[in-house]
Parts: C-alpha cells; structure tokens; sequence
C-alpha cells in the first residue's frame, strides 16, 4: 500500500541575521553547512558561533546536497508527511522532510538528494530531501 | 559536598482531576500546594522557597508567590527543563537547604492542556520567540510524537527492539492503572491492543503515547530536622543528577538519552547502583522514552531494553523493576504535559508504602525518579534522583 507524501502548506520561516545568508542561498537552490574555521568541522545548524569553540570564526560553506536517512517518521496526519535526520555526505545529520516519494517505501540507510521546498508568501523555501 | 541525607521529602500530592473544566491554572497551583502542605502538616506560612517553571502563570515565582499568599520566600528557582523540571527541582531544593538558603521548600505543577483541547504531541509548537532551531525545524512539521519516534526507529534499526517489545510498556503501566481510581486509562490492554492501536507516527502507535490531562501535584522538602519532627515518613533525598542532550553541533545521536550523565551522577551521589533499586519512576511520555532511559540509567545494558521490558518485568508482582506503580504518563496522568512532577509523587508513595496494595513494592526502602524534558530527539533535559526511607 502506497502513502504519497503530501504537498502540505509550509509556513514561513523566522529569518534573523546570523541565519539569512544560508536562507539567501536556498533560495538560489544551494545547500550551506556550517564551518568552523577553529577546527576545520563542520556544523549543524547554521549559527553565528562555533559550536566546539565558541569563537565567530565561522562561514558558510556549500555542500554536495546528497546524504543517506539516518531515520525518520511518517506522520500519519490527514495531511501524512515524513520528518527525518538526513545524514549528509559531509557528515552532519540535519532535521527535514523526505518529500515527493511514496511514504511507505522509505528505508534508514536510503540515499536522498536535496529539494528546496516554497514556504509562505516571501519567506525562504525550505531544505528538503527526495530519494536520489 | 554532597546532598546525601540533606533533604527529605515530606509533602506528597497529586491532585485528583484529570480534566479541570471551571477553574484556572493559577488556582490548580493553589490546590496542589495546599493538599501538598496538608499531607506535611505544615502551613503556608512555613514556606521559605519556591519551584515552579514556565508552565506556570506569569513570570514563575512572582505571579504564583503574589496568588498563592506566600512572603516568607528567600529562596525562588524556575529552571524549566520541561516535564523533567520537578525532578530537577528536588534536587535544587535539597541544594538550597543544605546551604541553609531556605529550610521548607514548595514546588508546585499545574496545568489545562486536556480543557484547552491542546493537540499536545500532534501539532507544531514551539517554546517561544527567537529560539535559534526553530527556522532550522518548524517548517518540518516537528511535533512531540515525530520526534520520539525517529529515536524509536534508529533504536529498532539499530538494535532490533520490536513493537511488541515497546507495547509491554504499556501493558506494564495498564496492569498498574487498572487499580488507581483516579487513572484516565484503567482498562488492562495487552500487546496485540497496543501493535493494533492506528498508528501516530511510525513506529509508534496511539497506545504507545502517553495520555493528555489536566491536574498538577506538589512537593514539600526540608531539613532533616523539621523532617523528624514531623509525622509522615522519612523520604530522604539521597543523590540527584542532571544534565541535557543536544544535537551536538549536527553529530546527533539518537539512540540515548541524557540519563546516560543524569543517572551515574545520581547514584554516584548516591552510593548505590542500579540493582539496588527497589522501584522505578521513569518518564513514559511514549514507551520508547522508557526504553532507553532503562537503558541509559544502566538497569540494562544499551540495546537490550526491549528484553527487559518484556513478558511483564516492569509489572509490580510480577517482575524484577516495578515500574510506575500509578499507571504513570502512559495510563494515569500527565499533567500540563510535564510528567516530573507524578513520577516523584509515586516514588514517594513506594516508600512510605502508601502505593495502592495491589501494586506496592513489599519493604521499599530505596527507589528512583528519572524525567526527560522537552524533546528526546532533539534538545532535552534529563533529571535523576535516587531516594530513601529511612
């Protein structure tokens, strides 16, 4: 039995400062991570300080926009929808939605691709995965 | 220092309703604290420090010290670690008074969600405004069940924990409930009930959620003086821990929670291990958030949770951890969606062995509170503390 995901209405997303350019790039369909220039690792979310240091040696830097299903859910809603951690392939393990694929054939371990998502009026889209 | 043997508990309530239609939280407040003074046999005006958290109405401390009549305060905390805040909050309080800081503590719980017809683990909802995840998380649709069942799901990957073995938790709490009059859920349900049950959020179903209600409770904790001149019995507070669990920075791990940390520096205070434990608390906002807490606090080794908890272990009578003897989160109460507060209730009726007799533990001297608080995915508090009759 197949589950489509749904296309539910995605509400606007509170951009502040230290978060716009990542949001800036999604809209032009590029992937940011965090990079702790401290250390050299990267980070999830992206934020204005290091997570490992503390300091605000920090930048965005681009990711390939590939990653495997660490886990996931199916919200079985009216509306049904998958929430994930998505592992990327630079290690870091993001909160999202696997979108356009039947819900009842995901796997952990599946391998997904990003797809930004439009949210309400002019806010960002929103990071998305889909099956690769 | 330690707080071993600072502290005790001596005022004990859970209040009755599970659905407070024609009252205010403000005045739930008001009711626990009084049945919690009643069964301490103090007063109001015995009261020198308050805990409450963000559930409370206001700003904490000051709303609630204003409508509750209370001016003798020296001592105020509100750290709001969600439903694992009160257990925290005894930990607090025996800190406070073993500094002399204050000497008869309150802490206090209350909460509407069932009469305000909140969708509690179904819908979006955040804590408030400026929260630095929420633009990273929201728009996913994160809810409380979603979050709980993607550890669920690792868990099973990982570990190959089954649904049936997570339904015997709820077995477990139902076995329980059926004796507890004021329990919303007191019919006795068996594993097929549960794996039956319409699903919520894969792998969990309705019977793995724990229950919506309305109510609150209270605690009162003192000295060891005025403890032993009162008439209730001794509960000694005899370790607690605390700690959170994150993302960390995106390197995420979900199959554990934060009673990893929380419980060894609880029996570490404590001086005892977990097979010493006579009784067991432990947060059942769903079944997998036993599961690892189980695990986590070391009642068994990580992975094999969903064999401890099967063919009724957890069941008073029947097996080797009696758990949630009030039917808990799960079948009994919930309340304001913080279920700190009851677990700490119950380990305190174990040991002064006013369980109900169906389910109380014979000759309990030694029993543990563990809450987690806030999102067990994402971001959540834990809380232990190890007590005692003496």
């Amino acid at each position: 039995m197949a589950t489509p995901a749904s296309n539910r209405a995605l509400p606007a997303i509170n951009v502040d400062p230290t978060n716009k350019p990542y949001f800036d790039a999604a809209r032009e369909g590029r992937l940011l991570i965090g990079l702790c220039k401290d250390t050299g690792k990267h980070f999830w979310y992206p934020r204005g300080c290091s997570p490992f240091t503390l300091s605000n040696n920090v930048e965005l830097v681009e990711a390939k926009g590939t990653g495997t299903i660490y886990t996931y859910t199916v919200m079985r809603t009216k509306e049904p929808y998958s929430v994930a951690y998505v592992e990327l392939d630079e290690g870091v393990r993001i909160f999202t939605n696997i979108v356009d694929c039947d819900l009842d054939s995901l796997k952990i371990g599946q391998k997904v691709k990003v797809v930004f998502k439009p949210t309400q009026g002019d806010s960002p889209p929103a990071t998305m995965f889909t099956p690769a | 220092m330690s707080i071993n043997g600072k502290a005790y508990i001596v005022g004990a309530y859970e209040h009755p309703t599970r659905k407070a239609d024609n009252t205010s939280v403000a005045q739930l407040h008001a009711e626990v604290a009084y049945g919690a003074l009643q069964d301490a046999g103090l007063s109001k005006d015995d009261i020198d420090g308050y805990f409450c958290t963000g559930a409370a109405p206001g700003l904490g401390p000051l709303n609630m010290a204003d409508y509750l009549g209370l001016t003798k305060l020296k001592h105020l905390d509100s750290t709001d670690v969600g439903g694992s805040s009160y257990v925290l909050h005894v930990g607090h309080a025996a800190e406070a008074i073993a500094l002399g800081k204050c000497s008869i503590a309150l802490v206090t719980l209350a909460g509407r969600p069932r009469a305000e017809a909140m969708a509690t683990g179904t819908a979006p909802r955040t804590w408030g405004a400026n929260v630095p995840d929420d633009p990273f998380e929201m728009v996913y649709g994160r809810t409380v069940a979603n979050v709980y069942a993607m550890c669920a799901m690792r868990h099973m990957h990982e570990f190959g924990t089954t649904s049936e073995q997570l339904a015997w938790i709820k077995v477990a709490a139902s076995h329980h409930a059926q004796w507890n009059e004021h329990a919303m859920l007191r019919k006795v349900v068996t594993v097929e009930d549960v794996v039956n049950s319409p699903m919520v959020s894969d792998p969990l179903h309705r019977l793995d959620c724990c229950v919506i209600s309305d109510g609150g409770g209270a605690l009162i904790v003192t000295t060891p003086e005025i403890a032993r001149s009162l008439k209730r019995p001794l509960v000694k507070v005899k370790g607690a821990g605390e700690a959170t669990k994150n993302q960390n920075a995106g390197y995420t791990d979900v199959t554990f929670s934060g009673a990893r940390w929380s419980g060894a520096r609880a029996f570490e205070e404590a001086g005892v291990t977990p097979t010493d434990i006579q009784y067991a608390s432990i947060y059942d906002s769903f079944t997998i958030t036993v599961l690892m807490q189980l695990e986590d606090l070391g009642f068994c080794e990580k992975g094999q949770g969903g064999k401890f908890v099967s063919d009724g272990n957890l069941i008073s009578g029947v097996g080797k951890l009696p758990f949630n003897t009030d039917g808990g989160g799960l079948c009994n109460n919930h309340p304001a969606n913080r279920g700190g507060m009851t677990k700490v209730i119950e380990a305190v009726r174990q040991l002064r062995g006013e369980a109900h007799p169906k389910v109380q533990v014979p000759g309990c001297t030694l029993a543990l509170a563990h809450g987690t608080g806030g999102l067990l995915g994402t971001r959540h508090g834990s809380a232990t503390v190890v007590l005692e009759r003496v």
